[in-house]
């Protein structure tokens, strides 16, 4: 999992069937001390409720992605990023 | 997943048999900020995107499970358009 702080939403009518009623987020990797730190991408936020601002955790595999939303570990999930949690504070 | 913007088609006549069929669409990646962020790369299309669409795409292993059957050489496929960042 990386460090992300979440940027804002992403709003998509029009999408993979996979997607309907997730939440997308972009989100920018930042390091220990909350600086940028690499391109910025898109999660999904399923049942973390992460918003602007906030610092979260990023899984990014997704294996571990279709273990976390029940499907089959050979079933279809055109998943990659996933926010898993939000983090209160980081020590280093 | 990332943002990209739709910028040509790409036709292959001579390709594996897991693609044909599949549309395929030059796409520019980009940023938050719709800055270009990286080279430009070649994405199978599931959403019925055009040149000049924003979308997001997923990359790697993802990208062919976004298709059926998924077991075909594809390393990114644009799964939505975004209408607001």
């Amino acid at each position: 999992m990386i460090l992300c702080k979440v940027l804002g939403p992403v709003v998509s009518t029009e999408k993979h069937p996979a997607f309907a009623g997730l939440k997308l987020l972009v989100v920018q990797p930042v390091d220990e001390r909350g600086a940028a730190s690499g391109k910025s991408f898109l999660a999904v936020d399923r049942a973390i409720h992460a918003g602007p601002g906030d610092t979260v955790l990023v899984l990014r595999e997704g294996t571990g992605i279709r273990q976390l939303f029940g499907v089959p570990l050979t079933g279809k999930l055109p998943i990659r990023s996933c926010i898993v949690g939000v983090v209160d504070q980081v020590e280093a | 997943m990332y943002l990209g913007r739709v910028v040509g088609t790409v036709v292959a006549s001579v390709k594996y048999e897991g693609l044909a069929g599949q549309k395929l669409l030059l796409v520019q990646p980009l940023d938050h900020a719709r800055a270009p962020a990286g080279p430009l790369e070649v994405a199978v299309d599931t959403v019925r995107a055009g040149p000049g669409d924003l979308v997001f795409l997923v990359g790697s292993r993802e990208a062919a499970l976004a298709l059926d059957p998924s077991f075909v050489p594809v390393d990114a496929s644009i799964v939505g358009i975004v209408d607001s960042v």
